[in-house]
């Protein structure tokens, strides 16, 4: 019987097991015991051919349902040039693991260091890792950080405004551990640092910019508070953003945070994106995860290799600053296809498009009646809409589905609670069309006239 | 050979993507300079200003320098380097999966979902538990979340007292930082002298502050716990739970199933056992799949198939809740799911079947050339100690493998695991053909020669390689970890 991807014949088996002395592979399972052999192929289908499973997938497929996406809440749909997806389906770089054999591995351990010099100059910070699982895996290894970093540190401050599916996670994460969460409220969409109270068993606080409202926040003065009671200042942001916005570096965090997603990866229904983690000089040796650096061979020929092993859990195990191994390494490979197609006025003109087109959608929705736009706050590429009544706003989203539009994500999705089951979270990227723009409008104005 | 890096290739004005130019009316324009100032970045970033053509070149000659599994045998212990179904590519590009955005109306997602769902039930019926949650990003990712559930568990029934898991010391280091991570203490469980769980020396550390035991099943070794029913009727009977860890599960995939010997709770390697590929160190992906005693408290959104399709289900009253932002690495379980498709029930059993059947076959012709302490029950893998090289002639484990580079062969997992000295991992998966490992045997023997007749040349290899080895000692040094 020949199996896909297993390439041994008759001839071949028969050739093997002779020289292992047996008669046959089941000799082999012995040891498993016959209490736990399975008799028979366990209960899933056949195997299907290579014509069989793609025409399977594409019935699959077809149950997708594709829209013209102002969708955000965490995860957008940007403009990918065509070089990302052709370079990083290169075959060495998609089936190499970690480059732990520095010597054969020195393209993919490159490419990682131009990702961390990347992250740095996007963020204005030090160091970089080689990437994180995602934005809310940056989130919970910050407040891991913090904790660790401080001693006597029990509590990490987080505001109300991250990424309700961020917060989650952290909860997540303090489950049946002696950590606490403690919250930072928001008031009227920004986090209110009025009452803001940093003990000495505080690590840090930890917040985001754009918020999860798509929120402009503002940081002032608070790094220098923090710093004041020894506590650590770590700020999650869109990266794309930063391109625009003042940076974890200008705002003096200690920790800058986030999801590369809006940097050339796909929506890919919530997966893989890539989180990234960039600190400060002094907590090089507290950052979690892969870090490649640079160093010379006998012949003082520059090399790349995985570097500052000490922190991570095959040397230290139980000791080690996270518990983290495989990381994205092929999505952070996209995001840095990503950026070096861009350049750095390319990262400013997605940014600002993204700018301008959500201020004129916002801009436009802001005249009609039945619902609000809120824009108290500076936003950069999503925005909230509150609708009045809640047999309108199901209205709005029909009618604009009709049209092929998916117009937003329901804020009550992110944080499953009613109280938010009127807002809307509108997020327009540089991939939205003057044309995709109108039609929305035009729809828009039909619901709510 | 050497590349520079592209920020050196700059030039400014120069392009690789030009975006359409904005067509909104004149004052959206500058839209943009309404942010305030004092929120505005502050001067730019350095990126490369470089053309297409730069940019193809530049990552193109990049990844000439890295070897993968469609280079050549990629024999890394444990990381299970199988090949990585073409097929499983091309579906993955699919733009009716690539443009799906995370959060649209479940209605309008009832392909994702069914992949996600069906997936599922693939796994608990290959693992034998009873469903799973495919949140966890990886392998470690997956042991946290499976530990939490423990934790849960415990905390749910009052049971404080119970902070430790037990860890053999041929584990994985993500074992113990996972249960460190989780708020756990861990406690080390010696091996016997055949390379397994000291059942004795386990009973004695099962007390009641243990919550669980972690255990690889095929171990590290390679070798089969034959007494696992009664290390699990011990965990039981001491109150604590059993955790497996997937990562060796290729060798019994499709044979035997983790529920069956007695696992509460288990993660699987997506990137290892099912296929997909590892993409230079992730993503992959780490479903954590129970049984009926921990599932009320697996992760949420669970998915649920109703009338009328399928479904996120929030309304799990003693989930943990969320371990990662949306439902987890979906393209990975694209690609699994295809290979579990391609390979059906007996294919599965096939992998398992020659994955053992090579190994087997490796570690009996190299047996004459190198010592292999534990060769009671070999599965899928097996460790090789140099030892006596190294004693004699100088020649250490790595050594070994940067000889091994210069044969075209990406090297064993070396230095683990941590019990047996100057170790190297073999595993050579199921991909690779009879003449495959006659030819890595043959390099293997004359690695093994050249360190009795010129150990000096091994301690120079890797030469084939665009650099030689390393100076890791100046990298920790000078630290430089960007341009």
């Amino acid at each position: 019987m020949i199996y896909p991807y297993i390439p041994h014949t008759d001839e071949d088996r028969a050739h093997m097991l002779e020289a292992l002395g047996l008669s046959s592979i089941d000799q082999l399972f012995e040891v498993v015991g016959e209490d736990l052999l399975l008799e028979d192929s366990v209960p899933i289908a056949h195997r299907r051919t290579e014509d069989e499973v793609q025409r399977m997938i594409d019935s699959i497929a077809q149950r997708n349902i594709r829209g013209i996406p102002f969708l955000g809440g965490g995860c957008y749909d940007h403009i990918v040039p065509a070089t990302v997806k052709a370079l990083s389906s290169l075959p060495s770089f998609v089936t190499a693991y970690t480059p732990y054999q520095a010597e054969m591995s020195q393209g993919l351990l490159q490419a990682i260091f131009e990702f961390q010099s990347m992250i740095c100059e996007i963020t204005s910070m030090d160091i970089a890792n080689a990437s994180l699982y995602d934005g809310s895996h940056a989130i919970v290894e910050a407040a891991l950080l913090m904790v660790n970093a401080k001693r006597g540190a029990k509590k990490v401050l987080v505001s109300e405004t991250i990424h309700p599916f961020a917060l989650k996670a952290l909860k997540t994460w303090v489950l049946g551990t002696e950590y606490e969460i403690v919250l930072v409220e928001e008031k009227d969409g920004i986090t209110d640092f009025s009452n803001l109270a940093i003990g000495d068993d505080v690590g840090g606080l930890i917040v985001q910019s754009p918020n999860r409202y798509g929120f402009v926040e503002d940081y002032t003065g608070m790094a220098e508070l923090l710093h004041e009671r020894k506590a650590l200042f770590a700020i999650s942001s869109d990266p794309l953003s930063l391109a625009i916005q003042k940076t974890p570096g200008q705002w003096g965090a200690d920790i800058a945070i986030g999801d590369t997603q809006s940097l050339g990866l796909s929506l890919a229904f919530g997966g893989p994106s890539c989180g990234y983690m960039a600190v400060k000089q002094p907590l090089l040796r507290r950052i979690p995860g892969r870090l490649v650096g640079i160093t010379a061979d006998a012949e003082g020929r520059r090399g790349f290799t995985l570097t500052l092993q000490a922190r991570e859990q095959h040397i230290k195990r139980e000791r080690a600053t996270s518990n983290i191994c495989s990381n994205q390494a092929l999505a952070a490979l996209m995001t840095t296809i990503h950026l070096s197609s861009l350049g750095w006025n390319g990262m400013v003109e997605a940014a600002r498009q993204s700018y301008a087109k959500a201020h004129y959608l916002a801009h436009h929705l802001g005249h009609l009646p039945g619902l609000d736009v809120l824009n108290a706050h500076p936003f950069w590429c999503e925005f909230p809409i509150v609708f009045h009544d809640a047999k309108r706003m199901r209205k709005f989203l029909q009618e604009l589905r009709n049209e092929g539009i998916f117009a937003g994500v329901r804020l009550s999705a992110l944080t499953r609670k009613s109280a938010d089951e009127l807002v809307l979270l509108v997020a327009v990227t540089e991939k939205r069309s003057r044309e995709e723009l109108e039609m929305y409008i035009a729809a828009a104005q039909r619901v709510m006239k | 050979m050497i590349e520079p890096l592209l920020i050196d290739k700059s030039k400014k004005g120069r392009l690789a993507y030009c975006y359409p130019p904005l067509d909104l009316p004149r004052s959206f324009d500058h839209e943009f300079e309404h942010l305030p100032s004092h929120l505005q970045r502050e001067g730019g970033a350095r990126l490369p200003e470089v053309s297409e053509l730069d940019v193809v070149r530049h990552f193109t000659r990049l990844s000439g320098m890295v070897h993968g599994v469609d280079n050549g045998m990629y024999p890394l212990g444990s990381c299970t380097m199988k090949y990585n179904p073409k097929l499983g590519e091309e579906i993955a590009q699919m733009a009716q999966f690539t443009q799906i955005h995370p959060l649209q109306d479940t209605s309008t997602v009832q392909g994702c979902l069914s992949v996600m769902y069906n997936l599922l039930e693939d796994l608990s019926s290959i693992t034998g538990m009873s469903w799973g949650s495919l949140q966890p990003c990886a392998g470690s990712h997956g042991e946290y979340t499976g530990l939490k559930l423990i934790r849960s568990y415990f905390l749910k029934r009052g049971d404080l007292n119970r902070t430790k898991v037990l860890i053999p010391v041929s584990a994985h280091g993500t074992n113990p930082a996972s249960a460190a991570v989780n708020g756990f203490d861990v406690v080390e469980v010696a091996s016997n002298r055949k390379g397994l769980v000291d059942l004795d020396g386990l009973k004695s550390r099962l007390t009641d502050e243990v919550a669980a035991l972690m255990l690889t099943n095929p171990n590290t070794l390679g070798l089969f716990e034959e007494d696992i029913l009664k290390i699990s009727e011990a965990v039981h009977e001491a109150g604590a739970l059993l955790y497996y860890d997937g990562a060796n599960l290729n060798a019994i995939m499709g044979k035997a199933r983790p529920g069956d010997m007695g696992f509460d709770v288990l993660h699987l390697n997506l990137h290892k056992t099912f296929s997909t590929p590892h993409g230079g160190g992730g993503p992959g992906s780490g479903p954590v799949m129970v049984n009926d005693l921990l599932r009320p408290f697996l992760p949420k959104p669970d998915i649920v198939l109703r009338e009328g399709g399928y479904a996120f289900d929030w309304d799990q009253a003693d989930s943990i809740g969320k371990v990662s932002m949306f439902w987890g690495n979906f393209l990975v379980f694209l690609r699994a799911y295809v290979y579990i498709l391609r390979m059906g029930s007996e294919g599965l059993r096939a992998a398992a079947n020659h994955a053992v059947l090579n190994a087997n076959y490796l570690a009996k012709k190299l047996k004459p050339y190198y010592e292999i302490p534990y060769t009671g029950g070999i599965m899928h893998e097996f460790v090789i100690s140099v030892k006596n090289y190294k004693e004699q002639y100088g020649v250490t484990a790595e050594d070994f493998a940067k000889a091994l580079i210069d044969e075209g062969y990406h090297p064993p997992t070396v230095y683990f695991p941590l019990i047996v000295d100057e170790a190297l991992m073999i595993e050579p998966t199921e991909s690779e053909s009879l003449e495959n490992l006659d030819a890595f045997i043959d390099a293997m023997i004359r690695i093994a020669k050249r360190a009795k007749s010129d150990p000096g040349s091994l301690k120079k290899a890797p030469i084939s390689t665009p650099v030689g080895r390393l100076d890791q000692v100046k990298a920790v040094k000078e630290a430089r970890v960007r341009y």
